[in-house]
């Protein structure tokens, strides 16, 4: 198998911050529309591609969305006050250059502070080189969103980019999607508003109603210098989710997922995360209860503008839930 | 003064009795059907000339209070928060204890007993009591018993010419609002959800919202200004006078900017001011109704107002009325500028 780097790369450099994820979902609907029986859009703006069949009814959940910023406020001398949405590392960010939805960039800037400690969102703004408000409320108003850019770099296995977090995860659906030959009726949401507090994911699980659902995400890992302890490294293969804070994966899940692995030689670890969760987390709660996994890509500097993945990790998870949804 | 009557009315959260009582009777001559549902949430709806689509409008009944966590023997009471109460407000004002209502001080040491570092820092739960003039034990349990609510003892005024006082304008304000919209006919099926417990965490909401099944919500809400004197700029939330403040995002919602954006066109082609409400902080009603069943699309729209939380609110009226006038406009573009 081979990687569509192109189609990678678009996808993490498109615009998407929570909220905002359309752009994103006009790329993925251009890739898939082709592939699926159908494709709709919910209340909130989750997009499902449903794949039509007489087996068990499966959902399978990857992010659209991004980490970002919101204008709040505009200086009379044009400068930009924001807040974050999601969870930004805010004292990674000054620095930073940021692009609005229209394309206009900015760069993140900070007050005289005596002490790094005081470093805050309400101490930061976003400079767009606007000489005053007038003009900077020419190209951005209160209430947009921006991203924070991240240019993606291919080097040998590895490959550097903003948004692995989920792309990565969308492009692993994708590739399912374009590929699968099951008897099962699956169903791809490509969901909104998981960095915000995994919100969309909810609503599409309880209006599909699946038997079973796999999430789709990426994972941080334990293999960097004096890295906080985690069992994950990138290039040993996906990650099978056991726990982390939204979800406690179900033993059968779990162990169904391994012996799939196992049996097609596909390389695995397994994966506890003490922070964060997934989409697995509220579509697991939904109604009354819904078995779910979770298929992780393990990514270094998760959050950061250069998150970084393996190609054999991708295609490790590409497999992975190809063989699940076919079973 | 509607708005006067809706504010005295003392109903904190878990306690929406009264005030629910109270706007069930006002509002049943405008509208078709009126429940109760089994959280308390007071669900009232008016047909429309077409079915679809049908709006939910919500906004709380409850104010945050205290209440009575145990007796001490010397006949004062200790008491915790019902929602989010600042403790540095609440030393010497009055309060009413229980349902019948009696008087009762948040007392605490005087100055000439406190410590240096007791005067340095806000009084804590643990250093405050309710005095209700009671000498043991025996004779405060006459009056009162644990669980028993504390209100908030605070008169509605009016301020200069435009502006009014008074406590639980959070979220009164914004059920004024939403009887106001009830008087008017509107072409499509409407239900005011007046809800409960919106105050300890958004409880009640979810629940209307899954009773009543809309396909598009509107949360009217009494939010937080901040346009006071030490206020820096950029982090002012919302101003009074500014007009009603349309959410962004907040801790429980990001509000959909496309349909906010149809929003401020029907604001700005009616001539109603508007501005957002800029901050992230806190949350509503919204939080809960947008994630109810399958999703639904949800907007915040609320009347400024500074200390909220406290014994004493204040609100600019032209701030309602406008709001009253947005929510209307609202709903009668809801297809024509396509906001579902």
């Amino acid at each position: 198998m081979s990687l569509n780097i192109e189609l990678i790369k678009k996808l993490t450099q498109t615009y998407g911050p929570s909220g905002n994820e359309d752009k994103v979902l006009e790329i993925i609907k251009a890739e898939v529309k082709d592939f699926c029986d159908d494709i709709t859009y919910d209340a909130l703006g989750n997009m499902i591609c449903k794949k039509a069949g007489k087996g068990k009814k499966i959902m399978v959940a990857a992010h659209t969305d991004e980490i970002g910023l919101m204008v709040t406020h505009i200086e009379d001398e044009g400068f930009l006050r924001f807040t974050t949405i999601g969870g930004v590392f805010v004292e990674q960010t000054i620095g930073r250059r940021v692009i609005f939805k229209n394309g206009v960039q900015g760069v993140i800037g900070v007050e005289h502070l005596e002490d790094k400690k005081e470093i805050k969102t309400e101490k930061l703004y976003i400079d767009i080189g606007a000489k005053n408000k007038e003009e900077a409320q020419k190209y951005v108003n209160i209430g947009d969103s921006a991203a924070f850019a991240g240019e993606f770099i291919e080097s040998g296995d590895r490959l550097i980019s903003k948004a692995f977090d989920d792309r990565i995860g969308c492009y692993v659906a994708i590739e399912v999607l374009k590929n699968l030959k099951t008897k099962n009726e699956v169903y791809f949401v490509f969901t909104v508003q998981e960095e915000v507090g995994t919100r969309g994911a909810a609503a599409a699980a309880y209006n599909i109603h699946p038997d079973f659902a796999v999430a789709v995400d990426v994972t941080s890992t334990g293999d960097t210098p004096k890295a906080k302890k985690m069992a994950v490294s990138l290039g040993k293969g996906a990650a099978i989710k056991v726990m982390d804070r939204s979800i406690i994966v179900s033993p059968s899940v779990r162990e169904m997922m391994i012996e799939i692995a196992q049996k097609h030689n596909i390389p695995y670890q397994l994966e506890i995360l003490e922070f964060g969760g997934t989409d697995a987390g509220p579509i697991h709660l939904t109604k009354g209860g819904i078995p779910a996994g979770v298929i992780s890509i393990p990514t270094r500097y998760v959050h950061s503008v250069s998150e970084m993945v393996d190609k054999n990790d991708v295609e490790a998870s590409i497999e992975l839930l190809k063989k699940v949804l076919e079973k | 003064m509607l708005l006067k009557e809706l504010t005295e009315i003392m109903s904190a959260s878990g306690d929406e009795k009264e005030i629910r009582e109270k706007i069930k009777s006002i509002v049943e001559p405008y509208v078709d059907n009126v429940y109760v549902d089994k959280m308390g949430n007071l669900i009232t709806c008016k047909k429309g000339k077409k079915d679809k689509p049908k709006i939910m409008l919500a906004a709380h009944m409850d104010e945050v209070g205290l209440m009575v966590k145990s007796v001490n023997e010397d006949g004062t009471l200790s008491f915790s928060p019902v929602g989010g109460v600042d403790n540095r407000i609440l030393v010497s004002k009055t309060v009413k204890v229980g349902e019948k209502k009696i008087n009762g001080v948040i007392g605490a040491k005087p100055i000439h007993l406190q410590k240096r570092e007791e005067q340095q820092r806000p009084l804590d739960y643990d250093s405050l009591y309710i005095d209700i003039g009671a000498t043991s034990k025996e004779e405060a349990l006459k009056h009162v018993s644990l669980g028993d609510y504390i209100y908030f003892d605070s008169n509605f005024e009016i301020l200069g010419n435009d502006y009014v006082k008074a406590k639980a304008l959070d979220d009164r304000i914004g059920c004024n609002v939403l009887i106001e919209v009830l008087k008017n006919e509107y072409e499509y099926p409407i239900c005011v959800a007046f809800t409960v417990q919106e105050e300890v965490g958004l409880r009640g909401a979810g629940v209307a919202a899954y009773n009543v099944e809309p396909d598009f919500a509107i949360v009217v809400e009494g939010t937080v200004a901040a346009d006071v004197s030490d206020s820096v700029p950029h982090l002012v939330s919302t101003e009074l006078g500014k007009g009603p403040a349309i959410s962004l995002m907040d801790r429980t919602a990001l509000y959909d900017k496309k349909v906010i954006d149809k929003i401020v066109k029907i604001a700005e082609e009616n001539k109603v001011p508007y501005q957002f409400r800029r901050i992230a902080s806190g949350g509503n009603d919204a939080g809960k109704i947008h994630l109810t069943k399958g999703g639904i699309k949800t907007i915040a729209v609320s009347v400024p107002c500074r200390y909220i939380h406290s014994f004493n609110s204040v609100a600019f009226l032209e701030d309602f009325n406008n709001t009253v006038k947005l929510v209307d406009l609202i709903i009668k573009n809801i297809e024509k500028e396509a906001l579902i």
